[in-house]
């Protein structure tokens, strides 16, 4: 496939990597903050290739990972109502809520759909107007684009039983919350690429210039990768901090302005929660006054108490603090089929990245 | 869950759709998030929409640079 097989080519990436080996000294710790590089490092086996001191971190990038369990008992609470549709991508299915997941709320006869898109969701809306149909609005700014124009469709076409549950959440202040955090050592972040084809470079000046890190916002095909670690490494060599992009094929500094534009338009930036990091300032995503018709949270359905999954690190796994073989239930009682935390939940998760793939580093 | 995947275009409706290929296979694409698109070209896909069009020279460019070493 055309843009895929080129950036697998084994010749360059040796070139790279012998680059790499040339001119890396130091021991160093790069965070990739995107589920999908995690994904695609393991898949690849990067971190088997790489010089021992080059260290790869696994950051929040898993929107399903980062769901609150309040979010998810939200939504179960919606699911329990009479004449409701739940429609969610099929990530979502086996999260953990404080008692229960959509996966047994639908075996308990909750009307609950997976779907590929907002376009099916608002097709389903469209289909059963006599019925609640609730979109589970998880994402980062890849998809949130999406969803806002799911409820500016749904108002001009006066789809008016189409609601959407919002989680969904911005990059850029989760990356500050753990530089802030100084929990672990950051010399450089490998930049999720499809958040920044929709906000482009500009959202992480901020790290060079206030934490004087480098970052280097990278595509997900092993050389993309190994290109932007090599970048990173030159720039920490020559005690350099900006931000770079090696994906530019697809990313522009200003990013995409109509998907901008959409975001701006539906959403109002909020304080959000996210699983095992906690409150971040201005990380969320909360439909605005203007449409809160389209606002599932504003139908006030009673949710019950959160409780915590006890022995549970996703938190610490989430900000790169452990490394899942360090949890207690990895392996042993969480596993992809029976999974404990939203962690292995999702295939891009980076619990479930190990379980997959058993890599030991 | 911010996978997306090159494919390229084939077909425009005049509903802002478009027939996209992806190693063979024919999905159907919203265009509303990239109206600029043009058949022919290759563009990101993502839950359902193009995100972006991929720049065919700076894709280019990129392996060029190393193909040299």
């Amino acid at each position: 496939m055309r843009y895929i097989e080129e950036y697998r080519n084994k010749e360059i990436a040796r070139k790279i990597l012998e680059q790499i080996k040339c001119i890396s000294q130091k021991e160093i710790n790069l965070m990739e903050v995107c589920g999908t590089h995690t994904v695609a490092i393991f898949r690849n086996g990067i971190k088997e290739i790489l010089p021992p001191h080059i260290n790869l971190i696994s950051g929040p990038g898993c929107p399903v990972c980062v769901t609150p369990l309040r979010y998810i008992d939200e939504i179960i609470a919606l699911s329990r109502e009479d004449n409701f549709i739940i429609t969610t991508f099929g990530d979502m299915m086996k999260v953990p809520g404080s008692t229960s997941t959509l996966e047994r709320e639908k075996a308990r006869g909750a009307e609950v759909r997976i779907v590929y898109s907002t376009l099916d969701a608002l097709k389903i809306a469209s289909d059963n107007p006599s019925k609640k149909v609730v979109f589970m609005g998880v994402g980062f700014e890849t998809t949130s684009p999406t969803i806002a124009w799911a409820i500016l469709k749904a108002e001009e076409e006066k789809i008016k039983n189409f609601l959407v549950l919002s989680a969904a959440k911005i990059m850029p202040p989760a990356m500050k919350q753990i530089l802030e955090s100084e929990e672990v050592h950051i010399d450089g972040f490998i930049c999720p690429g499809h958040v920044s084809a929709i906000i482009g470079s500009y959202p992480y000046n901020f790290i060079p210039s206030q934490y004087g890190i480098p970052c280097v916002i990278s595509g997900f095909e092993p050389l993309d990768i190994l290109q932007s670690i090599f970048r990173l490494v030159k720039q920490i060599e020559k005690k350099e901090a900006k931000v770079e992009i090696q994906y530019k094929r697809v990313v522009k500094p200003e990013g995409n302005r109509i998907a901008l534009e959409k975001i701006n338009k539906v959403f109002t930036l909020v304080d959000a929660e996210w699983r095992g990091i906690g409150k971040i300032p201005l990380s969320g995503l909360e439909i605005r006054e203007e449409y809160a018709s389209f606002n599932a949270r504003k139908l006030n359905v009673p949710v019950e108490e959160t409780r915590e999954i006890e022995g549970c690190r996703c938190g610490e796994v989430l900000r790169g603090v452990i490394t899942p073989p360090e949890c207690r239930l990895f392996k042993n009682i969480c596993t992809p089929e029976n999974p404990q935390g939203a962690c292995m939940v999702s295939s891009e998760g980076t619990c479930a990245a190990y379980y997959q793939y058993g890599r030991k580093r | 869950m911010c996978l997306a995947i090159p494919g390229k275009v084939k077909k425009i409706s005049n509903d802002h759709t478009a027939e996209i290929e992806i190693g063979g296979i024919v999905k159907k694409a919203n265009l509303d998030l990239i109206p600029q698109v043009a058949v022919g070209d290759y563009v990101l896909l993502h839950a359902g929409f193009a995100i972006e069009v991929i720049d065919q020279e700076e894709a280019l460019e990129i392996l060029r640079a190393w193909e040299g070493k």
